[in-house]
This record gives C-alpha cells, structure tokens and sequence, in this order.
C-alpha cells in the first residue's frame, strides 16, 4: 500500500530533523559538520514540490488506459503518430488529430536496469526500463517486467497495468513469449 | 557587425566536495583568477553571464547572487541554463554579446555546488533532465540509466565491451591524477578496480560516471578591437555552433550516436573551414563530454575522429592519449576532474585555452603544432549540443 511507503518515508524524515532538533535546543544553531569537518547550516525552511500537470488535450489517453488500451495522436493531413501523444502536429501546424491505438508488439533497441535510484523511486526493487520500437515505427519508453535481462532486437508486449505501491493506471513491457 | 572575441583571461576553482565554501565564494575563486589573469577591472566588465543549472543548491537567482559577490553589479547579467552544456552557453552568451559589436568585455562564469543537497536528491533532479512527465514520473530513469540505454545499443551494435568502457575511465583518471584542479587528483584506477566497481545503471557502473562536484570557471572575453591593450597571447574563439536533440528519448532514431552533437560539430567545422573529413589533423587537443565512458565514445564519431563504430578502436589504440591522434580528455575530463553541471562547459574553455598557451599542468600538456582545440559540451542526453573551436591565431588571419 502507497501509505504504507509514504509513512516509512516519512518517519525517515521525522527521524533526522528530530536529531536537528536536539541540536538546536543544545547549540541554538541548526549548524553540523560534514565528513570534511566543514560546517553545514541545515535550512530550517522546507520546500515539498509536488507539480499539477494540465492533461485536458490529451484526456482520451487516460480514458483509453481505463479500457486496457495504450493511445496515441496520429495526423491526419501528414499521418505523423505522436507517442507520447501530443494534441498538436507542429509539423503541420494542425490541431485535429485523430486518437489511435498503439500496438502490443515491440522490439528491444535499447534497455538498462537501474540499480541507484532517484529519492522518488527508492521504494520500488531494481528496474529495467527498454526503449522499444513498436510495430509502427513509433518508440516507447517503459519498464519492463521480465525474469531475465533484456536483450536488444527481443520482441516484447507492450500492457496496461496498476503500478504497486501506488495503484496508478501505466503501461510496461513484457516478454512476448 | 560581427567581429573576433578572443579569451583573455582564465579561471578555475579546485573540483570536488567543496563544502569549505558557499556557492558565490566558489564562483570568486574562478572569477578573481580570471580577473587577475586578464588585467581586467570589474568596472571594465561591461556583461556577463552566470551558467548554474541550479536546484540542489539555495540559491534561485544565482547570477544576481554571484554578481553582487563579485563586485560585477551593475552591469548586466543572465542566469543561462542548457543542463550540462550551460558553461558553454554561458560563454555562448557572452561571447555573442561581443561578436554583434555591443560590448566590449564580458565574463562568462560557471558555477555548480551539487553538494548542497544529498546524493538521492541530486540522482532526482539529474534524472529529470529530459522530458520530466512522460520519461521520469513512469520510467524514474536516472542519468547514468539515459547514457546506459545508449551504451546497451552501442554495445550490442559494434561488439564494444565493458573493457573497452574501462580503458576510457582509466586514461581519464591517469590525466586527471596530474590535474590539481580535478576531484580525482592523485587517483588513478586500474581494470581490476573498474570492473569490480558497483553497478549504478547497467552497464554502467560507478567508475563509469563523472562524480558528482561542485566548482567554478570562469573566462574574461574581449573584442580584437581591445585584446591588444590586455595580452599578447589571446586564445581566439574561432567558432562555436549549438544544437539540440528530442525531450522524449523515445523520439529518437538511433541510440548509437548523439545527433545534436553531429549538427554541432558539423556546423563548428563548416564556420572555422575545417575539412570535416579528418578534423581531427586540424587540433591539437580536445575535451570532450565523457559524464559516463560511453559518451566519450561516442563523442569521438560524432565529432568526426574516427568512423561510425570505430570510436571503440582509438580508445583502444591508444590514439586519445597525449602522442595518439588527438589527445581527448587529458585534464582528467568530466570522469575524473569532474562535473559541477554548470562549470563544465567554461571550465573546457579554460582548460583549452591553457592547453593552447602551453600552460597545461606537468603530464598533461599535448604537442601544439596547429594552435587548435576543440570543445564538445553535451546538455542532458543529446538535448543539448555546444561545440567550440579555439585557436591561438585570429580567424580570417
């Protein structure tokens, strides 16, 4: 459960600025000493930078993930297909683009597995992430979740699915086979 | 009105974990060697630019900061960002300034104090270089995982192994041991250390990447109509071209070269009138954007050193070493002086200049025959391209 890893995280948090705390109330100064023996000023300001996305012109990829479908924007003056989907052709300079189903089936061009993580992704085990051609030209950028190591040229099945802890609707890679 | 703008001037802060100082002390250290070097008052300043990408450190506007501190107010100033090409566009910023005839002398300044956060979060914010919604907020790809997926493509493409990588982060941290300014001095590496060292993003592992720093260059840059009255040994910029490659990663062709880099040198090459053939017989040394070993590989073919997939071959060869083809990286590059985001691209600019002056420090000093060096500064994973060319005489001379 995310608020299950949201308390783990927190508590983290609180355990450190407890220390700062303590310090404070002995020193009268939020100031510790690295391992260089330099002194460092903790902020006592705090900054938690959560974005809102605006997502209206491409609402129908969210509606089309609630059906199992991964969508994408095609042209219909050039036949250009936008993955990820963007409600523009620039291109063109046109604004009617029509919403098309991504294919299932992939290939590997390149891939990796991420052992050092962002802060935002700590909770989650060690990841590969493949970037695939799929079978329209058009490449996508996912996790994918296999037993053994990708393989580049390996054809994979591009899926729907809840990403746990959170439970939010993405898409991810698997073998095909 | 376009005229020639030569460096007058350089400075460069020790890299490392500079916590000993603040981020507007380590850009001082850079900017009063720059002054000293050049002659140049800051009354005489007439511009400058201040490259700093920013985020893990307190400041948000870090030029207004750095020009205060420096005694550069009032004089006119931006804060310039192109991720890990900002130095460059912040020379690119100022030397334009000067090229369209408006001022005189202008500082370009890079500066970066990464440790002011913790490691994790530096991680976050690297790796949401790129298109932050639809490659991080799913993916949380990290930086070294942006150049792993270039280096799983190359790798499986050209028959490069992880030795070959190796040899890269051992020929950078040689040079770099003799650099006192680089976060590595005195550290060199052997094959045994690099192949044991831990995964980070497959295939790449720590000994792979460029630390992370903070530090500070700078260079003073004159117009040839004021050079005179400040040095006899100017370093001309004899050209510099920019380009720029997808957000999304998923927009791209091909993972085995990096295109902006390719338009970039291209387009340096084509103003300078360099034979794009063998551009390499027209420099003496290069710096190149090694932030990991495959990047520096790549750079090689992309600059137009060796041939599509032959870069692994000069490595190899030995020919990017001081009496190879052309020396590239012998100030230890981004892998072992290291990479404070916002220094590097001026801090190659210094170290190019200082390798045209005969300045370079013991060990690493190439031959000067043709009096030219060349620069490529990569922002992001090929989002961002610089490429610079220097010489010792004036263009159209």
């Amino acid at each position: 459960m995310i608020t299950d890893t949201r308390r783990r995280i927190q508590e983290e948090i609180d355990k450190s600025l407890t220390q700062l705390d303590q310090l404070v109330k002995i020193t009268k100064l939020p100031i510790i000493t690295d391992k260089n023996g330099s002194p460092l000023w903790v902020d006592v300001r705090e900054l938690d930078l959560r974005y809102q996305i605006p997502v209206k012109k491409i609402y129908k990829f969210y509606e089309g993930l609630g059906k199992g479908k991964v969508m994408a924007t095609k042209c219909p003056k050039c036949g250009a297909i936008y993955f990820p989907p963007q409600a523009d052709c620039s291109k063109c300079r046109s604004s009617d683009l029509e919403w098309i189903e991504m294919p299932a089936e992939g290939e590997v061009v390149a891939f990796t597995k991420i052992f050092v993580k962002p802060v935002s992704f700590s909770h989650y085990p060690d990841y590969y992430v493949v970037v695939a051609r799929m079978s329209n030209g058009v490449n996508v950028t996912a996790w994918y979740r296999g037993k053994d190591q990708p393989k580049v040229g390996e054809r994979v099945k591009l899926n729907v699915v809840e990403r746990d802890p959170e439970g939010y609707l993405t898409y991810e890679f698997e073998p095909w086979g | 009105m376009t005229r020639n703008v030569a460096i007058i001037g350089t400075g460069h802060s020790k890299f490392g974990v500079r916590t000993d100082v603040n981020m507007q002390e380590l850009a001082w250290e850079a900017v009063s060697q720059a002054l000293e070097e050049s002659g140049v008052e800051q009354k005489d300043v007439e511009f400058f630019t201040v490259g700093n990408a920013g985020a893990w450190s307190s400041e948000n506007l870090p030029a207004i900061v750095v020009g205060e501190y420096c005694g550069l107010n009032p004089k006119g100033t931006m804060r310039v960002e192109a991720a890990c090409a900002t130095g460059s566009a912040a020379l690119r910023d100022a030397y334009l300034a000067i090229k369209s005839g408006e001022v005189d002398i202008a500082i370009a300044i890079g500066v970066e104090q990464m440790h002011q956060s913790p490691n994790p979060t530096v991680v976050e914010l690297i790796g949401r270089a790129g298109n932050y919604f639809w490659e991080f907020e799913n993916s949380g790809l990290t930086f070294p995982g942006y150049y792993a997926l270039y280096a799983t493509a190359y790798m499986a493409k050209y028959g490069a192994k992880e030795e070959d990588l190796g040899l890269v982060a051992i020929k950078n941290h040689h040079y770099g041991s003799m650099n006192p300014y680089a976060q590595f001095y005195g550290k060199e590496i052997t094959m045994e250390e690099y192949l044991k060292s831990r995964m980070v993003a497959y295939p790449l592992k720590l000994l792979d990447s460029s630390p992370i720093t903070d530090g500070a260059a700078a260079v003073v840059l004159a117009s040839e109509e004021v050079v005179k009255k400040y040095t006899d040994s100017p370093i001309w910029i004899e050209a510099q071209a920019a380009a720029s490659g997808s957000a999304n990663l998923s927009r791209r062709d091909d993972f085995t070269s990096i295109e902006a880099a390719r338009i970039a040198a291209k387009e340096a090459y084509k103003r300078a009138k360099i034979d794009d053939s063998e551009p390499w017989k027209s420099m003496d040394v290069a710096d190149v954007h090694d932030c990991f070993t495959i990047a520096e590989i790549l750079a090689y073919e992309d600059l137009g050193f060796a041939n599509r997939g032959e870069g692994v071959k000069l490595i190899r060869e030995g020919q990017t070493k001081i009496g190879g083809k052309i020396p590239v990286n012998v100030d230890g590059g981004l892998k072992a002086k290291g990479h404070p985001i916002g220094a590097t691209g001026v801090s190659m600019a210094v170290s190019m200049a200082r390798q045209l002056l005969g300045r370079a420090p013991k060990g690493t000093q190439a031959t000067i025959r043709n009096g030219r060096a060349l620069s490529h500064n990569v922002g992001g994973t090929g989002h961002y391209a610089y490429v610079t060319i220097y010489s010792t005489r004036r263009p159209g001379n």
